[in-house]
């Protein structure tokens, strides 16, 4: 019996021993890693200092795009791109309110999904920045010397472009992919009838070399399947776009049943270069389409629209060799390619196992005519043939692999809820670190090029739950910073985004920061109501339009006492700020205008429209804590009933502007 | 051609520098200019030292009541008369006149030197002392004076919350090598005529 008691208190003190030794690594959060060693050095940036790489984190459902520092994880600017945003006026001032104009109309909110940067010869050249539009399609360019969106392409043909906004290695193309199968062109049909009848459009956007504009060159009118995420080829197969595929049993209802039963879905690999012979040789249609794209002139410093009225599409039955399916276990999202460009993983977010082809054995496949059937006149590939590996258990539920260019790969597994580091061509699992929760994408740095710059991976998590302060319901989500330059991962940083952070693209700030704008010239600017000097500034009325020509500089507004103004009339605000000061934005906002204030750069002008109602005396401010007399920086406006007689009379101290 | 007049002349032709390179520097520094601003003066202008400088220069001072930096001033239609006719007279001397007027020629630019930086003297004087009664920020000393924003003749100063520097730049240095270069003509030429 004192035996049995002996052993049994040996056992559990062995046992005790044995878990506080474990790594913990399944454990509750206090064992993470981060906490071994001096992680909070490692993402200290010292006040003055500064980051070492620029996080541009998708805002998901906010429909901006956010810049973050890393390793510190601080936030530096949230760039509207698809929603407005009152504080710097996007899509509430008049020159920016067509930035958001779609062939559905104005549409301010949307869901932004993947950043990506240019490239010039598959290494990022930090020029600009992409992003798509999930829900209305759309793909803006953001400049990355002003930060800001100067341009903005609607995507006809299609639904839900998710499987977009990424660049070819030397930027020829930013390539968008649909997501729903839809009809096209739309029309009115039974939606069972989706099987064979619904199409999927790949749209390639031709990108100029100078400027970066964009131009629909053609779409690839595909089967009515879910087109997820893509990549573009690089190294020895830059020519190529590889997309992942999801429904190909092609179900119109239940899809988390019905478009989860195929062993192996697809990745469709298009040959954009033979798509080019194509539309040379004129083996396009031209189809009629209607679609916004609008531009941002930095001169103007105003927004246009053009309408684009047809699009050249390619059926790719008809064009061999454009495009081939590779299949891929099953319903793949990520689709990622290595940076010398010979291995294609699939993510098989269902599947077991994650998925290398070749690139090599793919062309080999091809060159030999192995096909194993065709869907839709497009031949399909034997999963053997092209195969380069498989990672086996690697996880549950993988999303999206980048690379650290020193032979590595790193996936995010959602279900699993970890980073996990394994080897290319060895296809062994080294390393897998947990993250909290439910990740999504990752990012290294230049891990969609050819030149990554392996120091960090951020992962972008969906949940968060217990992991900061609670905020009611709704909490933030998180990305998570690991150092990935030993062997081992290690949790350094935690940190909330805005709104759902699906995907981002980093860059060393060495490659953008030195470019980017500290101000508009004032002599540049070409708005067509800039005034460039107080001595400029004036009032005019035009019918009830009453047109306001205003400047700021610190710390008044010239004119900034004005009469004449009548209940009835419109009365344009346009402001240009005179300052030529790095960091010195004013604002200025007027009560009672139903719309948000105005936040103007050094250099710029912008315009609100402001309906005065009510007969009185209305003051407007400057709104940006702009100098020692920002609290000085204000003015008036009198409002006459309709019909009075009171003339135009606009004054500073008492005198006429001009009058200095 | 003797090694005096050599000197006098390369001497009087250095002073053509003063046309073409700024004389002075004014620069500020302040916590929020972390990249300084400053002006570079001329015999014939005074310029931004970066794009916007004297803008933002101006914008400042009006705070305190300062005047603004003329665009014009009076100086400029003198100095580069002055130096012109230095240099016309150093060429005439070196030529044709014998090496104690090499002298003279030294003693008028030193006495015309020390107006010009009387004159600048003056002028920072007024820009710094001269300032608006409706100035929106009224400084006194301790003593109860108003304070003065007058920046330093050479070297750097403390001015509230900025630190000002007066340097002369590449003109004065072409000026003053100048000068040495005619009063090394002077001995040398004092040497020659004893040998």
């Amino acid at each position: 019996m004192k035996t049995i008691f002996k052993s049994l208190f040996a056992i559990t003190v062995l046992s005790v021993i044995l878990s506080s030794c474990g790594n913990g690594g399944t454990n509750k959060k206090g064992s993470q890693g981060a906490l071994s060693g001096n992680a909070a050095e490692r993402v200290y940036v010292a006040p003055g200092e500064h980051d070492e790489f620029y996080a541009f984190v998708s805002g998901g459902f906010s429909g901006q795009l956010s810049v973050y520092g890393l390793p510190s994880g601080r936030l530096f600017k949230v760039i509207p791109v698809f929603s407005v945003d009152a504080e710097k006026a996007y899509g509430f001032n008049e020159e920016t309110k067509a930035m958001l104009m779609t062939s559905h109309g104005f549409i301010p909110w949307d869901d932004s999904h993947h950043p990506d940067i240019s490239q010039t010869e598959g290494v990022l050249d930090g020029r600009w920045i992409f992003i798509n539009a999930n829900n209305t399609p759309r793909i803006a360019k953001i400049d990355l010397t002003t930060f800001e969106t100067t341009e903005i392409l609607e995507i006809p043909n299609s639904a839900g472009n998710h499987s977009s906004s990424f660049v070819t290695e030397n930027s020829e193309y930013v390539v968008a992919g649909t997501r729903f199968g839809i009809p096209f062109p739309q029309r009115d049909m039974p939606i069972d009838e989706y099987k064979g009848n619904f199409k999927g459009a790949l749209s390639f956007i031709k990108l100029d070399p100078e400027d970066g504009t964009m131009d629909l060159s053609f779409q690839i009118r595909m089967p009515g399947f879910n087109y997820d995420l893509s990549h573009p080829g690089r190294g020895k197969s830059h020519g190529w776009f590889f997309f992942s595929t999801y429904n190909t049993e092609e179900s119109n209802s239940l899809l988390e049943v019905n478009a989860s039963q195929n062993d192996k879905d697809y990745i469709a690999a298009v040959n954009w270069k033979k798509a080019e012979e194509y539309i040379k040789a004129g083996k396009y249609k031209t189809m009629p389409a209607r679609y916004a794209h609008n531009t941002y002139d930095e001169k103007t410093h105003t927004a246009s629209t053009e309408w684009g009225k047809e699009v050249k599409v390619l059926d790719p039955a008809e064009c061999p060799g454009l495009v081939y399916f590779l299949p891929t276990p099953k319903s793949p999202h990520g689709c990622d390619v290595d940076p010398s460009g010979e291995y294609i993983i699939g993510n098989g977010k269902l599947a077991a196992e994650l998925t290398a082809h070749s690139f090599t054995k793919m062309l080999k496949a091809i060159e030999e005519k192995k096909f194993d059937g065709e869907a839709y006149g497009i031949p399909i590939l034997k999963y053997e043939d092209i195969l380069a590996g498989v990672v086996k258990q690697p996880g549950l539920g993988p999303l999206h692999t980048e690379f650290d260019g020193k032979g590595n790969a790193y996936t995010t597994f959602f279900i699993s809820s970890e980073v996990v580091k394994w080897k290319l061509g060895t296809w062994e699992v080294i390393d897998r670190k947990p993250t909290y929760y439910s990740v999504g994408h990752l990012m290294i740095p230049g891990g969609n090029s050819r030149k990554p710059f392996g120091k960090y991976v951020l992962a972008m998590n969906k949940i968060t739950k217990d992991r900061y302060l609670p905020t009611g319901p709704e909490v933030t989500q998180s990305a998570q910073l690991y150092d990935i330059t030993g062997e081992k991962m290690e949790l350094l940083l935690d940190f909330p985004t805005i709104g759902e952070p699906h995907y981002a693209a980093g860059i060393p700030a060495s490659i953008i920061a030195e470019n980017s704008k500290k101000i508009y010239k004032l002599e540049e600017n070409e708005h067509k109501y800039a005034v460039k000097s107080e001595a400029e500034a004036k009032v005019e009325r035009n019918g009830n339009e009453v047109h306001i020509y205003m400047t700021m500089i610190r710390s008044h507004f010239a004119p900034d006492n004005i009469e004449g103004v009548k209940v009835g009339d419109k009365v344009y605000f346009h402001v240009t700020n005179l300052e030529q000061d790095y960091d010195v934005p004013h604002g200025v906002s007027m009560i009672g205008a139903q719309t948000s204030e105005l936040l103007i750069m050094p250099g710029q002008t912008e315009t609100f429209i402001w309906e005065p109602k009510e007969v009185g005396i209305w003051p407007f401010y400057c709104t940006d804590f702009c100098s020692a007399l920002h609290q000085e920086m204000q003015g008036y406006v009198r409002v006459s009933p309709k019909g009075s007689k009171v003339p135009i009379k606009f004054t500073l101290d008492g005198d006429a502007v001009d009058a200095e | 051609m003797k090694k005096s007049k050599i000197l006098m002349i390369v001497g009087s032709l250095l002073l053509l520098g003063l046309f073409v390179l700024p004389l002075w520097n004014i620069t500020l520094e302040a916590p929020q200019y972390p990249d300084p601003i400053g002006m570079d003066i001329y015999i014939t202008k005074i310029v931004d030292a970066k794009p916007n400088d004297i803008k933002n220069i101006n914008l400042m001072n009006h705070y305190v009541g300062m005047k603004e930096i003329p665009e014009h001033m009076a100086e400029f239609d003198i100095f580069p008369i002055v130096i012109g006719f230095m240099v016309g007279l150093g060429l005439l001397i070196g030529f044709k006149a014998n090496y104690k007027w090499y002298l003279f020629w030294l003693i008028l630019m030193t006495v015309l030197g020390i107006a010009g930086m009387y004159d600048f003297y003056l002028w920072e004087y007024d820009y710094g002392h001269s300032l608006s009664p409706k100035a929106a920020i009224k400084f006194t000393n301790p003593d109860g004076t108003p304070m003065a924003y007058q920046p330093p003749l050479f070297g750097t100063k403390t001015i509230l919350n900025f630190v000002a520097h007066s340097y002369p730049r590449s003109g004065a240095y072409f000026l003053f090598v100048g000068m040495i270069s005619t009063l090394a003509a002077f001995f040398v030429g004092k040497k020659e005529a004893k040998a």
